[in-house]
């Protein structure tokens, strides 16, 4: 009797491995967006897990500022999941030539999308590509139309008028006119610099004579903005120079600040959090009738672990991410996230709708530190967190920063030298 | 005969200890100095000797971030020297005092920040002086004095000065600890001698008590230095790893762990990491010897 429990015992557990060997696969995904954690658990994994019963999804989000330190220590041990979330540019290139992300030029779905698109996951003669595109953000601010229309203001279309709506929320003085800190520092670059500077460097125009060399950046298309930003100081609230990324936030969904300058990411968590009817406005332009240039940046990718125990399972998940179904589910579960997909997207967020809107008005390009620029040391990327902050500050003139980043560019960068 | 026989008893109650601690600590320090003499090249690790040193204090570029960090250190430093110790020590005066009522209560009230973790206490005082939310500002204002306030985590000439404040305010307990520690071994007797020749109150404390723990003092002042040198997690918990405003907070720590593992667009560099890493090694062991052979073997002891 006892024999005979022991062996069904045996049987059984034996089976139950098999069976387990034959099917699920469990495929872990790296991120940094831990903002979307609900999203992911709620809607796109159960969504994909519907289609492939036998693949198990988990999103396994950290920090975003801490992302690319743990998931490099992660991936050199040996440890990262089976899915990477992948970096625009360089920090997912040196992954690809690091051997750590798989080759995925062959995947089929490769085709939904654009050349644009792609660049910024693909070797830079364009051979391979690494990881599926995602989304891309948009860059303008946000307002509190509850306060514009209480001051009876105007949304604003080029810069004499955003500084004249300015004045006037500071003279009334029930809101703060602008949020935006510079303690956490990369505000002021991304969603001040790169947000107005399209504007003037003439998008892409300026970002690619920059790369080649045949523009500098103490040339004055690229220091007006550091101009334009040093007005910026005396519209931020008291103690901005403490203020920092969460307390912007907080402030402008309080309704303490009327203007935020936005990257298109903040929709869904400003939906749940402000109760005051938002709207949007674009980077303003020096004078009217002038071609608009938006900020529209390929932000996030996703690639496959090298070393993953499921390839297959993992090549079927980015076929799905590169499937029109799931731009579709990204696309409206997470409004300010733009898919990349050629497949037209009909968004449902009236925010959002605004923000995609500038596509067809304005002429789209890429923050432009990101490509090739911030490869060396200093990194340029970083240094503009520091002369966008300067800027504002007053610490130094828009003169001096364009020569400080020109020299730390030119020390390392050969077409600039 | 007798004299070659091995006592492997002693190699045996070594052995865990020392085979634990060179995994743990010997291996990886020399193994990050040793990392320190290589560089990457198109995925090749190539031997490069003292170049990643030389970059790191000649090139203008790091030399400029490495000095400052290093600045920044010594002013950190400093300030502990300056307010934290003395503190301790008129803490720790107080609190041996024998008609001291409460005297456990404010013992450990002064400790408890000690034991509470970098980040709580990064953050909560964040939130303190915070200009938005902050209770700092609503205070000097009770007291007429908001014209004081000044968003200080924020500002280039402030900053670094509240976080090495923010951090004595933690780490007092311990001077405090072993000053008073020490106070109580001293005699009844020697106090009641310098009494019976007239020595009493601060004279008695100038004369008879300071000299008697002033070694203490001594070990308190190197442990201050190693920890300040080695300090990373205040400054990366209230300022990140970029260490702002303008770098003004930038530590030899701070300055490390971006290089080792990146930060944001910059990718990490190991090698140059390791490099900061081992001039940090070498700043501490340099100070460390200072004392040990400038000033501990110098200091004068008295039997009790």
């Amino acid at each position: 009797m006892t024999r005979n429990t022991l062996t069904l015992a045996l049987a059984t557990t034996a089976l139950v491995a098999a069976g387990a060997q034959a099917q699920d696969a469990t495929l872990t995904i790296e991120s940094w967006r831990n903002d979307d954690l609900k999203l992911w658990q709620d809607q796109i994994i159960p969504a994909f897990e519907a289609e492939h019963p036998g693949i198990k999804v988990k999103f396994t989000p950290s920090a975003p500022a801490e992302y690319n330190a743990v998931l490099n220590s992660k991936l050199d041990a040996g440890s990262a999941g089976d899915l990477i979330t992948c970096r625009p540019f360089d920090a997912s290139l040196a992954l690809y030539d690091a051997g750590h992300l798989t080759d995925l030029s062959d995947l089929d779905a490769m085709s939904n999308f654009s050349d644009v698109a792609k660049s910024a996951w693909q070797t830079d003669d364009g051979s391979a590509t690494f990881c599926v595109p995602m989304a891309s953000v948009i860059h303008g601010f946000i307002y509190n139309k509850e306060a514009f229309e209480e001051l009876g203001l105007d949304v604003p279309e080029t810069e004499d008028e955003f500084f004249a709506v300015l004045d006037a929320i500071k003279e009334d003085g029930t809101y703060i006119p602008m949020a935006m800190g510079t303690n956490d520092q990369w505000e002021a670059a991304t969603m001040g610099y790169n947000n107005i500077g399209p504007n003037y460097w003439k998008g892409e125009e300026g970002r690619r004579a920059l790369i080649a060399g045949d523009q500098k950046l103490t040339d004055p298309q690229w220091v007006a903005p550091y101009a334009t930003l040093a007005r910026w100081g005396e519209y931020l609230g008291d103690g901005y120079e403490a203020q920092t990324y969460p307390d912007s936030q907080n402030i402008f969904t309080l309704g303490r600040a009327a203007i935020y300058p936005a990257g298109s990411w903040e929709i869904s968590g400003f939906n749940t959090q402000a109760d005051f009817e938002m709207g949007a406005f674009k980077p303003p332009v020096q004078n009217a009738g002038d071609t608009c240039y938006i900020s529209d940046h390929t932000d996030i990718g996703i690639g496959m672990n090298a070393a993953t125990d499921n390839p297959e399972a993992a090549r079927t998940f980015l076929a799905w991410v590169a499937s029109p179904e799931f731009a579709g589910i990204f696309g409206n579960a997470l409004p300010g996230f733009f898919p990349l997909s050629n497949a037209p997207v009909e968004m449902s967020d009236p925010l959002a709708k605004e923000f995609v809107g500038w596509r067809d008005e304005c002429e789209s390009t890429i923050r432009s530190t990101y490509q090739i620029l911030s490869r060396g040391t200093p990194n340029l990327e970083n240094d503009t967190w520091g002369a966008s902050v300067a800027a504002i500050k007053g610490a130094s003139t828009p003169e001096e920063l364009g020569q400080q980043l020109q020299d730390g560019l030119a020390s390392w960068y050969e077409p600039q030298q | 005969m007798n004299l070659a026989r091995i006592r492997w008893h002693i190699v045996v109650f070594l052995a865990p200890a020392v085979i634990v601690y060179s995994a743990v600590m010997i291996f990886p320090l020399f193994n990050t100095l040793r990392l320190a003499l290589y560089t990457r090249i198109d995925q090749e690790r190539v031997f490069v000797g003292l170049d990643n040193f030389r970059t790191l204090f000649f090139d203008p570029i790091w030399a400029e971030q490495f000095w400052n960090a290093l600045g920044n250190n010594f002013w950190f430093f400093v300030i502990h020297m300056l307010v934290q110790n003395p503190i301790g020590v008129a803490l720790a005066a107080l609190l041996s005092h024998p008609r001291l009522r409460f005297a456990a209560l404010y013992r450990s009230a002064i400790f408890i920040p000690t034991i509470l973790s970098f980040v709580i206490v990064g953050f909560a005082w964040k939130l303190i002086l915070s200009p938005i939310w902050g209770i700092a500002p609503g205070m000097l204002d009770w007291i007429g004095l908001k014209s004081l306030y000044a968003p200080w985590l924020g500002k280039e000439e402030y900053a670094l000065t509240t976080l090495a404040l923010v951090s004595v305010w933690q780490f007092v307990g311990i001077p405090m600890m072993l000053i008073y520690a020490a106070l109580l071994t001293i005699p009844e007797e020697i106090l009641e001698a310098g009494e019976v020749d007239g020595v009493t109150g601060w004279a008695a404390f100038w004369k008879i008590k300071l000299p008697l723990i002033l070694p203490s003092i001594g070990i308190i002042s190197i442990l201050t230095f190693v920890g300040n040198f080695n300090a990373f997690d205040l400054i990366y918990a209230a300022q990140g790893a970029l260490a702002g405003p303008d770098f003004s907070t930038d530590i030899l720590g701070t300055f490390m762990y971006r290089t080792f593992f990146g930060f944001q667009l910059q990718l990490g560099d190991p090698h140059m990491g390791s490099a900061i890493a081992g001039a940090m090694f070498a700043i501490i062991l340099i100070g460390v010897c200072i004392y040990l052979f400038g000033i501990q073997t110098r200091m004068r002891r008295y039997q009790l």
